[in-house]
């Protein structure tokens, strides 16, 4: 049988240009770059070229080009491409098709449906390079009430366990192992030195990082890597991982090529074999099951940090949302349909789950109207691009939103979406020591830390624009935002008037 | 609610904006001041407000009724008194009403039919419950009777507000014969509102009551933050959310003024990193649990209740105020000017910092005299 897929992208060579250097060839972990001494002459194999332009990055000379080489069938509105392509593997493999990375579908992306205020003659604008503009934000179960002292004012009540940050951005969790130690060294260094949080994953945090434990989330997911009381007690805030955008209601399959010794020990399982999570956590069958592990961890680490629970943006987040608040999470992260993802199956990361944008404003809604909004941080995850998704995730009501994908961005990510193969050219997604070393933790902490700033800067300006000089009077502020191009459920689920209105 | 909404925001408006001109006077030892002052130094002040609203509160004024809630009630017509009324019989005693006194004034168009009733809480309420029990029929009365407005429902006290410039509104109800130790006033710019005489400041519930300049960029996250505590905010005014914040953390929570304020106008976290260890605790604190009643955007606001008048401008000062001292007396309003039209020598006047509350507060034997806030 012929291999039917056509190549999705063709490498475009021009000899003139080219040196015979050979970078290419070394670069390209999917082999498809090869020298033929014969003719003296780089060649490709373009079929197995993934678009992640790595080598045409880094040709010395600028000879290469990978262009898409889309599947120029008979147009068809219904079978497309994609179509096509996905039932020639199945028919060839037999097998789930995996993906890496977020959802691409054109699901309405919100955020570019909604537009931000400013203020104009009746408030003034404030410049934030002039003035303060206060971006800290205070994570975790805030009470009611406040009690003081008569007599000496002193303030009686003990909150629980918060956690400070500079900025409303916070680093996703990724696994170590689904990312490289270097990628995990740059993130967890960014973190601290930013003055916000990095999340190990569920793959454990290697020993050597958890100096860097006061701006650490460990997560506690289904497969338990990794975690023991020194596991726990070192981080800042634990969370737990009930679900993933990318993968509701998936758990979790790290193939045992990418289980190497050092991934392996960080695990605590045997290297070279697979790391499955399973799908729920074997001990949360029911909400009070949640309850009772939200205790245990608490108590296993003298109510010293904030207990998070992470679930996946689904039809009922908000009851489950309520429910976790009341089962004691002091922060509910909700990870959206676009979220990222170091390997799913393709057909559930397309078509499981919810836009962040209503979720986020579902959930919201749901705990004021309950009165519990205070007792809970809200993170959104899932799909966050740019500094304007940002204030637009607060406005709708978070106190602070996860980055994963865009961090890998700033690290080199070209979002080829093969992170599931452990071939990762640019270093990040993989395991392979040959590859990994292509992130130079240094630079990419640079890398990150410009990103916090940059996104700082401009959160600031449109922060200012709108008169706000902190940031906990844009949360749920969402008078501040208009919707475009939305239909009246839409305004109606984000809470927002339609533009002109 | 939908009829206060209709004659308060006429075009739907996510919330109202209005800018003012605002004056609190005080005599700390209680003695009772006349009207006359607070409207000459309102009316030197005219050009802060456009004549589309104006208002007064006025402590001390009914001392024959000081165990009574006084309700000052607008009613747009007869059947919006028939059930007011029927329901104010039904969960209250009576003891005394009438209409409140007012003269004829070329420069003020249709007002409302003007009633105050003195109330009292009936057995079987426990004591400790009353303010509560009241609030929530002041709420029923706004929420549920077409065309009845509440303008007040403190003891001792009362509200006179409605749509015209404030030495208009000051000679329509005749405040010249009104004598009380505490008054404040207030005129308003609002740039789009025809003019409702429910919507004028001051708002007020029990005994306090706010008057506020500036525009809240907060005002969303502040009602939502409201909304989770059971206030509903229906006028869409930056006011309300003022009042409501006032309500909660004052009164239900009995936090201290200063403490009202800093939370309203908190302190930079620059500054508070610096503080010694209990100050950045509690300012820390209040900050993490009352983000939400951050008030971000310019305002001042006087905030008024028995034995206490307090001032009070936003964090980064973009609206004025103004305080003075003569004597026992203090003063606090928008302009030096207008204190200085009434009172030309004063031993002190200063503009406070943001977020630095000026409290005026009853000196202990004057609260006694005055009966205070029972």
């Amino acid at each position: 049988m012929p291999h039917f897929a056509p190549a999705q992208f063709t490498v475009e060579r021009r000899d003139t240009r080219c040196i015979r250097c050979r970078v290419c060839v070394n670069q390209c972990s999917f082999e498809v770059h090869y020298y033929d001494a014969e003719s003296d002459e780089v060649r490709s194999r373009d079929e197995r070229c993934v678009g992640c332009h790595r080598c045409e990055a880094l040709c010395p000379t600028q000879a290469l080009a990978v262009r898409f080489n889309p599947m120029e069938i008979r147009p068809n509105a219904n079978w497309r491409p994609e179509h096509i392509r996905d039932l020639q593997r199945q028919a060839e493999t037999g097998g789930v098709l995996l993906t890496g990375a977020g959802n691409d579908k054109p699901f309405r992306v919100y955020w570019d449906h909604l537009l931000l205020n400013a203020s104009q003659v009746t408030n003034p604008s404030i410049d934030p390079l002039r003035e303060p503009m206060e971006l800290r934000t205070i994570l975790g179960r805030k009470p009611d009430r406040l009690d003081f002292d008569d007599l000496k004012g002193d303030l009686m009540t003990e909150l629980d366990a918060q956690v400070t940050v500079e900025t409303p951005i916070i680093f996703s969790g990724m696994s170590y192992g689904a990312i490289s130690y270097n990628a995990h060294l740059a993130l967890n260094q960014a973190a601290r030195e930013f003055g916000t949080l990095y999340n190990t994953g569920e793959g454990g945090w290697p020993v050597e990082f958890r100096r860097f434990g006061d701006h650490t989330i460990a997560q506690c997911a289904s497969g338990r890597f990794g975690i023991d009381l020194d596991y726990l007690e070192s981080a800042a805030v634990i969370e737990i991982k009930i679900g993933q955008g990318a993968k509701p209601g998936i758990g979790g399959h790290l193939p045992a090529e990418k289980v190497t010794p050092p991934v392996a020990a960080t695990r605590m399982i045997p290297a070279g074999t697979d790391a499955l999570s399973p799908a729920p956590q074997h001990d949360i069958y029911s909400i009070e099951d949640l309850a009772m592990l939200i205790n245990a961890l608490k108590e296993a680490t003298g109510y010293a940090k904030p207990v998070g629970v992470k679930i996946a943006a689904v039809h009922n987040a908000p009851a489950i949302a309520s429910g976790a608040v009341r089962a004691g999470a002091d922060i509910v992260a909700i990870d959206g349909l676009r979220g990222g993802t170091g390997a799913a199956p393709k057909v559930v990361r397309d078509n499981v789950g919810l836009p962040i944008e209503l979720a986020l404003a579902a959930v919201h809604d749901r705990l004021v109207k309950e009165g519990i909004r205070n007792r809970a941080s809200i993170l959104a995850a899932g799909g966050i691009r740019s500094s304007a998704d940002v204030v637009k995730a607060i406005a709708l009501g978070a106190d602070a939103v996860y980055i994963g994908t865009a961090a890998l961005v700033a690290m080199g990510c070209t979002l080829c979406q093969m992170c599931y193969t452990g071939k990762c050219n640019w270093g990040i997604a993989v395991t392979d020591p040959w590859l990994t070393k292509r992130v130079n933790p240094d630079i990419a902490t640079r890398h990150l830390l410009n990103l916090l700033r940059a996104w700082n800067l401009e959160i600031k300006e449109m922060l200012g624009g709108m008169g706000i000089n902190a940031l906990e009077s844009l949360r749920g502020n969402r008078l501040q935002l208009r919707g475009v191009g939305l239909e009246e459920w839409e305004l109606k689920v984000l809470g927002v008037r339609g533009a002109g209105a | 609610m939908t009829s206060l909404a209709r004659l308060q925001n006429p075009y739907g408006d996510g919330k109202l904006i209005e800018s003012c001109g605002l004056f609190g006077m005080m005599d700390t030892t209680g003695r009772p001041l006349r009207g006359r002052d607070i409207i000459r130094a309102m009316a030197n002040m005219h050009d802060r407000g456009n004549g589309l609203g104006a208002g007064f509160a006025a402590y001390g004024i009914y001392p024959e009724f000081r165990q009574e809630y006084a309700f000052h009630l607008m009613f747009e017509h007869e059947e919006a008194r028939r059930q007011t009324e029927a329901f104010l019989r039904n969960n209250f005693k009576v003891v005394h009403h009438e209409g409140i006194p007012h003269r004829a004034v070329a420069e003020i168009d249709g007002p409302p039919m003007l009633r105050r009733y003195f109330l009292r809480v009936e057995k079987g309420v426990a004591r400790a419950g009353h303010d509560d029990y009241v609030v929530g029929k002041v709420m029923a009365i706004n929420a549920e009777i077409d065309g009845a407005y509440v303008f007040s429902s403190g003891k001792d006290m009362g509200v006179f507000k409605g749509v015209g410039y404030p030495e208009d509104i000051g000679r329509f109800y005749g405040l010249d014969d009104y004598e009380g130790y505490l008054w404040v006033g207030h005129s308003r710019f609002p740039t789009n509102t025809p003019g409702w005489w429910g919507g004028a400041h001051p708002f007020s519930i029990l005994d306090w009551t706010v008057v506020h300049n500036g525009e809240l960029s907060s005002y969303d996250t502040n009602r939502w933050f409201l909304e989770m505590y059971g206030y509903t905010c229906t006028m869409q005014t930056d006011t309300e959310v003022l009042a409501y914040g006032v309500d909660l953390l004052a009164r239900r929570q009995r936090l201290p003024v200063e403490t009202v304020a800093s939370v309203f106008a908190p302190p930079l976290w620059e500054t508070i990193d610096r503080m010694g260890e209990r100050e950045r605790r509690r300012h820390t604190t209040l900050r993490a649990v009352f983000g939400g009643l951050l008030m971000n955007g310019p305002f001042t606001i006087i905030v008024a209740h028995h034995d206490e008048m307090i001032g009070l401008a936003d964090r980064i000062r973009l609206r004025p105020l103004v305080a003075a001292r003569r004597g026992d007396l203090v003063y606090l309003s928008s302009e030096e000017s207008a204190i200085r039209l009434i009172s030309p020598k004063l031993d002190a006047t200063w503009s406070p910092d943001g977020g630095q509350p000026v409290v005026a507060r009853l000196k202990a034997a004057a609260a006694e005299a005055v009966g205070g806030n029972a």
